[in-house]
């Protein structure tokens, strides 16, 4: 992940969460380990995707596929498994993607 | 601060810690009984019934409850206390990690007993011992009174900012529990002086910034809240010394990491901790009178350890013999040889170490004992070398 987490010298002690309802500040995207790549050419909107991604990652406006958040993609694959086209989405792992954007 | 006009009072170990206890007048106490600390939550529960004292005593099912009802009342911003002994320290086993790791700084009184099996009662430090990595800061107590100096040096220890973890003071079962012992005490209004408010600066009962204790941390923040804890261990040593000066101008009761007794020429030495100091004491003064250098290292605070301190304090004998009151169960030797063997390592001078196991179960450990030791000791120092690293001794073999 590019954003530098906070060292132990700057968390509070023992755990503690100090602000109340910053559970949305978590990330839980850090966790992947594959990411789904998606083509919006070979994509037919067909939005099963959306019904079935289990952390509500998939972005659709006016009923069309839009995207994939990132931020909270935990990489399951079950978008990219159940996806009737080929190569609309496909399953990469985070290494492949971050050594390219770092090269 | 000015010295303390103290009254002198003769109670047993258990009333001792009791009385401490009493004056310190913790928010909360939720305990359990078992031997031998049984007498100190019956005394308090008195204490309580008598409106001696206005703290709320939560009479648990297990210690495991009372440890976790501790930590409940720690964290809700409540000074919170409890006392044990061997098993019942054992059942409290996840929930001190829990304490230490949620930086709660619960004192508790552990009177030292042999852990089962066999099931006995009586004194070893196999409880404790078996709790030195939990992340509690450890006292040890040679008698009644140092009992009940600790567990006021406790409140202000753990409390601290810098260290904010919780302690254990311990004292043998039933040799230092059950006897009774001319001592002397400060007054309530001392000690109230003395321990302050506890007021941490986030609790649960806090309506007006709501916090969260005890959330998941993952591969990502579990190791950086351990290190955390690992700093405040390191930091907490300057503070018992701190804590000690003022306690010592409050009470001429001077405390350490540890007490040297005639260390400064000694050849060869003996090391315990608790109640065996006393005994030892007496056997180094008679080698002394017939000209053997005899000294005693009484370990006062086992964690955090003072590696190099007692390296330094060691550095110029010939031979060192550390006696363990838990075996350790190892088959490298007790668990206070192995630290003090290992704090030594990569000083350019240190002295043979050998390990002398005793006392297990409440066996008697008497000046015989000890002569035994030291025997060995100086057989060992003339040898240039130890016949056996690890012997245990006053068993039949």
């Amino acid at each position: 992940m590019s954003e530098r987490k906070p060292g132990w010298k700057q968390i509070p002690r023992g755990g503690l969460i100090l602000e109340a309802g910053n559970a949305a500040q978590y990330l839980t995207g850090d966790w992947r380990s594959l990411r789904p790549v998606w083509d919006p050419e070979a994509c037919s909107h067909c939005l099963f995707c959306w019904v079935y991604c289990p952390d509500a990652a998939i972005l659709v406006a006016e009923g069309k596929m839009k995207g994939i958040n990132l931020d909270f993609c935990k990489g399951c694959g079950i978008c990219a498994n159940q996806c009737p086209r080929t190569g609309a989405l496909t399953m990469v792992t985070e290494g492949s993607v971050t050594a390219q954007a770092g090269s | 601060m000015s010295r303390a006009q103290q009254n002198r009072v003769a109670i047993t170990g258990n009333e001792a810690v009791a009385l401490a206890m009493k004056q310190v007048e913790p928010d909360v106490v939720a305990a359990y009984p078992i031997t031998p600390q049984t007498d100190i939550v019956q005394y308090f529960s008195s204490f309580v019934a008598d409106g001696e004292v206005q703290t709320e005593f939560v009479t648990v099912e297990s210690e495991h409850s009372a440890m976790s009802a501790c930590v409940g009342a720690a964290a809700a911003g409540a000074r919170a206390m409890t006392a044990t002994s061997a098993n019942g320290l054992a059942l409290m086993w996840e929930v001190l990690y829990i304490a230490a790791g949620l930086r709660l700084p619960i004192v508790m009184p552990v009177v030292n007993r042999a852990l089962s099996a066999p099931i006995n009662i009586h004194c070893d430090h196999s409880d404790s011992m078996g709790a030195r990595d939990s992340g509690w800061i450890q006292l040890y107590s040679e008698d009644a009174q140092e009992a009940y100096d600790n567990i006021l040096q406790a409140v202000r220890i753990g409390e601290h900012p810098d260290v904010l973890l919780p302690v254990m003071v311990c004292l043998d079962g039933f040799i230092i529990s059950h006897s009774l012992e001319n001592l002397k005490v400060l007054d309530k209004e001392q000690v109230t002086a003395f321990v302050g408010d506890y007021r941490p600066d986030a609790r649960l009962l806090d309506a007006k910034r709501p916090i969260t204790v005890g959330a998941l941390e993952l591969q990502d923040f579990y190791f950086e809240h351990k290190r955390q804890e690992a700093e405040a261990m390191v930091r907490s040593a300057p503070i018992i010394e701190a804590v000690a000066d003022e306690y010592a101008r409050l009470t001429g009761r001077k405390y350490s990491f540890f007490e040297a007794y005639r260390m400064d020429d000694a050849e060869v030495a003996v090391m315990v901790l608790n109640s065996a100091a006393g005994t030892a004491r007496a056997v180094v003064d008679q080698l002394r009178r017939r000209g053997v250098r005899a000294g005693l290292l009484k370990l006062r605070v086992f964690r955090p350890f003072p590696g190099a301190a007692l390296a330094e304090a060691l550095a110029g004998l010939s031979v060192v013999g550390i006696m363990d009151r838990a075996e350790g169960l190892s088959a490298a030797g007790g668990p206070l040889f192995v630290e003090v063997r290992s704090a030594l390592l990569g000083r350019p001078r240190h002295p043979l170490v050998l390990n002398h196991i005793y006392g297990l179960g409440g066996r008697d450990v008497g000046p015989d004992q000890i002569e035994q030791v030291f025997a060995d000791l100086l057989r060992a120092a003339e040898a240039g070398e130890a016949r056996q690293q690890v012997t245990h001794i006053g068993v039949r073999d």
